[in-house]
């Protein structure tokens, strides 16, 4: 019973320290979904392929933590070079196609005159 | 350096921004899309240089800068060789891609991190990343597949049963794990829970219908949109966190919209769940008129205005392309051409719109469902083809039909309605169509792609 009353003191001071360390990120967050939301209701029915594509394309940023975290890994802990080698390889594939297929599309979309 | 890091991600995050920003009209959206390629590259090459320093092992980068040269070529070739039909799968693809970068990360950043001093929320944050990297990842792929019709629905209780069990689980666990209950290193526990969310994610795609997957890739998108933006609080990153927040935020609205334009719920969607037809199977005898192909040709070349509804079933046979020549024909003859719509047209959200601008269709031609509506009564003649539920008026007064409370393009308002129909089976919905009774609607039988060109052919003539 004491045991499991200290974890849940713990528990609760260690959420409130992460809180008060990322307010910021939380309040960016906030914004970032109410600006996401609106600028992306404005995209017109015709073009939420490209879209999506292009927005799969985005999301494609996690390559950024997968660099950090491949650069961190020892020399020959070989596993994590494996893992995080497909990780960085998979992330560069979701943005290199996503940004060329949905570039492709929008090409198709153009004013015949 | 620092400032000049954080500058960077900042030019990043707004070049997400604008890229989406100017996807709102078809004239801009080429221009953001290289702006928010060119932000990505500029947030990964700065990652790049920041973290590199004189003690990371030529191993590491060797394998990193291999990795990227071979997913850059891999890449542009997928996206160059990519049917617009095979459109779906493919970005179920990239998106599978995505989930998996976001799971292995929380499996190397487990392994390297310093559990004992590493605080809670950020193990909190990195299970939820790898949890929903894993479920996009091989739910992506499940999608991917039956796209491409090489696995079918299971609907087995079984199915559905263990795939809540094992939601609950991804819940419970690192619920128990935090409590101390679970003795477990962090690094096993992170290779169990991601195994269980590689599972779920199969299991939770499976029983989804072919129909339904325009929900169902628009969730898995998001799903991904909201892995990156976790795995961006763990790092700090505000470049991650607002793409992150952008695609999820993108992936819902999506999903929503397509929810809405069936009149289902996402619940049922994701339940494989039908609504059953209230009567059952009675059906109303209908007065069919048939029209023949030289007929169909006279009236489109008499009238002033058509519109064309294209279904899922004119993509499926090809036949986008001679639907530009009927357009093309029929303008030389100062015959106005439009398209309408409707927003659960194909396989994915915008779908059909891609396949018409892939057949040469000038957008301005592409109407959505609701502009259609309006101006319906202006159109001397509407050509259905390979659609069927979606211009059911049933949907709007019928409240005992399975479809009724669907949004439809309301064909039945202008003046003459040809329908394109192989026989008459009935549509997705298995519901029969009112349409066809109607005065106004006379139905042309035989194969959309062969119809279209003997159209075609015809109007040579003429």
């Amino acid at each position: 019973m004491g045991a499991s009353t200290f974890h849940q003191t713990t528990t609760t001071s260690l959420t409130m320290d992460f809180i008060n360390q990322h307010i910021q990120e939380i309040y960016f967050v906030l914004f970032c979904v109410f600006i996401g939301i609106e600028v992306i209701a404005n995209v017109p029915a015709i073009l939420h392929t490209p879209l999506m594509s292009g927005a799969n394309a985005i999301s494609g940023v996690i390559l950024v933590g997968a660099i950090i975290v491949m650069l961190r890994v020892p020399g020959d802990d070989y596993l994590n070079l494996t893992f995080g080698g497909i990780a960085v390889f998979l992330g560069t594939l979701n943005i290199s196609g996503g940004f060329f297929v949905t570039g492709r599309m929008l090409k198709m979309f153009s004013q015949k005159k | 350096m620092y400032a000049i890091i954080e500058v960077g991600y900042l030019l990043a995050t707004l070049s997400f921004l604008g890229g989406l920003k100017f996807m709102s009209s078809p004239k801009s959206a080429k221009t953001g899309n290289l702006i928010a390629a060119f932000g990505m590259v500029l947030a990964v090459v700065l990652t790049f240089v920041a973290a590199v320093t004189a003690t990371v092992p030529y191993t590491n980068l060797i394998i990193m800068l291999l990795a990227i040269a071979v997913g850059t070529i891999i890449g542009k070739r997928l996206s160059d060789k990519v049917e617009m039909t095979g459109m779906p799968q493919l970005v179920s693809l990239f998106n599978a891609t995505g989930g998996g970068c976001a799971m292995l990360l929380g499996l190397v950043e487990a392994n390297q991190m310093d559990v004992s001093t590493a605080i809670l929320g950020n193990k909190i944050l990195l299970i939820a990343g790898l949890i929903t990297g894993a479920i996009a990842l091989t739910g992506s792929i499940i999608a991917e597949r039956k796209l491409a019709g090489k696995v079918k629905d299971r609907r087995s209780k079984i199915v559905i049963f263990s795939a809540r069990i094992l939601l609950a689980l991804m819940v419970l666990l690192p619920t128990l794990y935090f409590f101390g209950i679970i003795p477990m290193d962090f690094t096993v526990f992170m290779y169990v829970l991601a195994t269980l969310a590689m599972v779920y994610g199969v299991l939770f795609v499976l029983p989804i219908g072919g129909a339904d997957m325009p929900v169902v890739i628009s969730l898995l998108n998001s799903i991904t949109g909201i892995a990156t933006a976790f795995a961006g609080f763990v790092y700090s990153n505000k470049a991650m966190i607002a793409g992150g927040i952008f695609v999820g935020a993108a992936g819902i609205l999506l999903t929503l919209l397509m929810c809405k334009a069936m009149n289902r719920s996402l619940l049922k969607v994701l339940a494989g769940t039908f609504k059953k037809s209230k009567n059952g199977t009675v059906e109303v005898e209908q007065d069919i008129k048939e029209i023949s192909i030289s007929e169909t040709a006279l009236s489109l070349s008499f009238a002033q205005k058509v519109a064309i509804v294209p279904g899922y079933g004119l993509a499926v046979a090809q036949a986008q392309h001679i639907c530009g020549q009927l357009q093309q024909l029929l303008e030389k003859r100062n015959v106005e051409v439009d398209y309408i719509i409707h927003p659960v047209a194909g396989r994915m959200p915008g779908h059909m719109n891609v396949l018409l601008a892939e057949a040469n269709v000038d957008y301005s031609r592409l109407k959505e469902m609701d502009e259609g509506n309006e101006n319906m009564e202006q159109y001397d003649t509407v050509l259905v083809l390979g659609a069927n539920d979606v211009v059911n008026p049933a949907a709007e007064n019928n409240p005992d039909s399975p479809v009724y409370g669907m949004p439809i393009i309301r064909v039945y308002e202008s003046k003459q309605v040809i329908v394109i129909k192989r026989s008459m089976n009935k549509g997705y919905a298995g519901v029969q169509n009112d349409l066809f009774g109607l005065d106004n609607c006379s139905i042309l039988f035989g194969d959309a792609k062969a119809s279209l060109q003997e159209i075609v052919n015809q109007l040579k003539l003429i």
